[in-house]
């Protein structure tokens, strides 16, 4: 199982809306997401969401380094992959 | 206030402290939306006509509920109004808030970008919190459990997240504040903007919104025991009257833009609506004590500190607690100060039920319409008792008026009793 960046996008807009700057469907794998205009609490949001979907514990996640959409996707399929092998 | 009466009753001589004309607390844009009409002037149109929004509740299904009417805002659609970011994170209340700030805003010509950042305060009421979104989240939490709560629970249930949301979206840094001060909340916000215009803020976004219909906040209100269980729309609510049962609850916002009337003069303000006059703020002891209520103080009060005298005041806009009692006693407090009969007596929220941290907040805009356009709205399916109980409450159509002072009453569950006189600006 891999986590992408159009998943990201469905939850994203799910759950803290279109973004208030930019649009979500154009590049915006290296933008920030203070910078597309979602907040931290958006991201706490964002990150509780993708626990409930694919089991990624949002508590442990590193919010301060997870400032991307592609390093979330990256992020989320890490630990995807760590639970895989361990498996 | 014209000259007539700043000469009889000069503000020198009365309140705390004197209010120049320049200083004046006016309101320059003015938006609702209430049960029968979103946006001022659907709301007007309406209220002007005597057309009730109070309705079977059909937001969820109350069969199983004693309260069976409710006044609902039909065809608001937040995502026509509000950024989708904010959405997932706002109640209902919060959305009414930003939409009728916007369209308050838009009315004033006030674009709070053109003001440097601190210029700009909002204070707003709110009496129940975001009933509906804490509903959803409880349902989460015990049908799923805690990780399925959302974060936005975090805030969006607050009283004060209207005011925060709204300083956010407009960039509103001035200081801010809200009240819960239950149903006079909507007054009491307004005196708050006239301190904080006071202590040099240029402008303020003032009022009050709840939206209180929804399965939790209903059964909350029902704790009190004052809500109606009339099933009739036409007759649930009716203040004044011999059939009175108590109230139906309503969801609404109503927003104010006040400003000193010398800055919105200098900015050529497009409306001035008219000025906060006169404030005052009354608690009642506790009614073991056997002391009386103080409506009628809170009045006084209130014109006092306008300057003015009873017979200065042209129309009385009443609370209308449609219960025998306090019916009773609010019209004892206007028989007291004017004498029976001897002023015009506004129950616009027979239309729109009681909307609690918006109620008071719609009265004041209500009133400032009656003295814009020169007529007094109707009261609607009550009445009964209003003539015994010694008061002119105007029924069956508008009544023209020239009105220069208007005075504005509400009480709260508990004790609240809060009076705003607003004064025409010539």
């Amino acid at each position: 199982m891999t986590f992408t960046l159009g998943g990201l996008r469905t939850i994203l807009r799910d759950c803290a809306g279109e973004p208030e700057n930019g649009d979500l469907d154009g590049d915006v794998a290296t933008l920030t997401f203070e910078d597309l205009g979602y907040d931290s609490i958006a991201l706490l949001e964002t990150l509780s969401r993708i626990e409930q979907e694919l089991g990624v514990a949002a508590d442990e996640a590193p919010m301060d380094e997870l400032t991307t959409p592609q390093a979330l996707v990256d992020y989320v399929n890490g630990q995807l992959a760590r639970v895989t092998a361990a498996a | 206030m014209n000259a007539e009466h700043r000469t009889a009753h000069g503000p020198a001589a009365t309140g705390p402290r004197a209010v120049t004309d320049d200083e004046l607390p006016v309101v320059t844009g003015v938006s609702v939306a209430a049960p029968n009409g979103l946006g001022t002037e659907d709301f007007w149109t309406a209220t002007r006509k005597g057309v009730s929004g109070l309705g079977p509740i059909t937001r969820f299904d109350a069969s199983s509920y004693p309260v069976r009417v409710a006044g609902e805002i039909d065809g608001f659609e937040a995502r026509e109004h509000i950024p989708s970011r904010l959405l997932p994170a706002t109640d209902r209340a919060t959305q009414l808030s930003l939409a009728t700030t916007e369209w308050a805003l838009h009315d004033a010509d006030l674009d709070p970008a053109a003001f440097e950042e601190f210029a700009g305060s909002v204070v707003t009421a709110n009496a129940v919190g975001g009933v509906e979104f804490i509903q959803r989240e409880l349902q989460s939490l015990w049908s799923k459990g805690p990780r399925y709560v959302t974060a936005y629970m975090s805030y969006a249930w607050f009283y004060g997240v209207n005011t925060g949301q709204v300083s956010i979206r407009h960039q509103l840094k001035g200081p801010s504040g809200v009240v819960v001060t239950g149903q006079v909340g909507g007054i009491d916000a307004l005196a708050q903007a006239r301190r904080r215009l006071r202590s040099g803020q240029r402008f303020v976004v003032a009022g009050g919104a709840d939206a209180p219909v929804c399965p939790y906040g209903l059964t909350a209100a029902m704790t009190a025991g004052n809500l109606s269980t009339g099933a009739d729309p036409a007759t649930a609510y009716a203040p004044f009257d011999g059939s009175a049962r108590g109230h139906v609850p309503g969801e609404g916002s109503a927003m104010m833009i006040v400003e000193p009337l010398g800055a919105a003069r200098e900015r050529g303000a497009r409306n001035i609506y008219g000025a906060i006059t006169g404030y005052g703020s009354t608690f009642d002891p506790h009614p073991a004590t056997g002391q009386p209520p103080t409506l009628a103080r809170a009045a006084r009060i209130a014109l006092d500190d306008a300057g003015l005298a009873p017979q200065d005041i042209g129309a009385v806009f009443a609370d209308g607690a449609a219960e025998a009692g306090a019916d009773r006693a609010e019209a004892a407090a206007i028989v007291d100060l004017f004498g029976p009969g001897r002023v015009p007596v506004a129950l616009p929220k027979t239309m729109t039920g009681r909307m609690y941290g918006a109620g008071a907040a719609a009265d004041v805009v209500s009133a400032l319409l009656a003295i814009r356009d020169g007529e007094i709205p109707p009261a609607v399916g009550t009445g009964g008792l209003a003539e015994e109980l010694g008061l002119d409450l105007v029924l069956g159509g508008p009544r023209p008026a020239a009105l220069d002072h208007v005075l504005v009453l509400a009480r709260g569950d508990g004790g609240f009793n809060s009076a705003a006189v607003v004064s025409r600006v010539s």
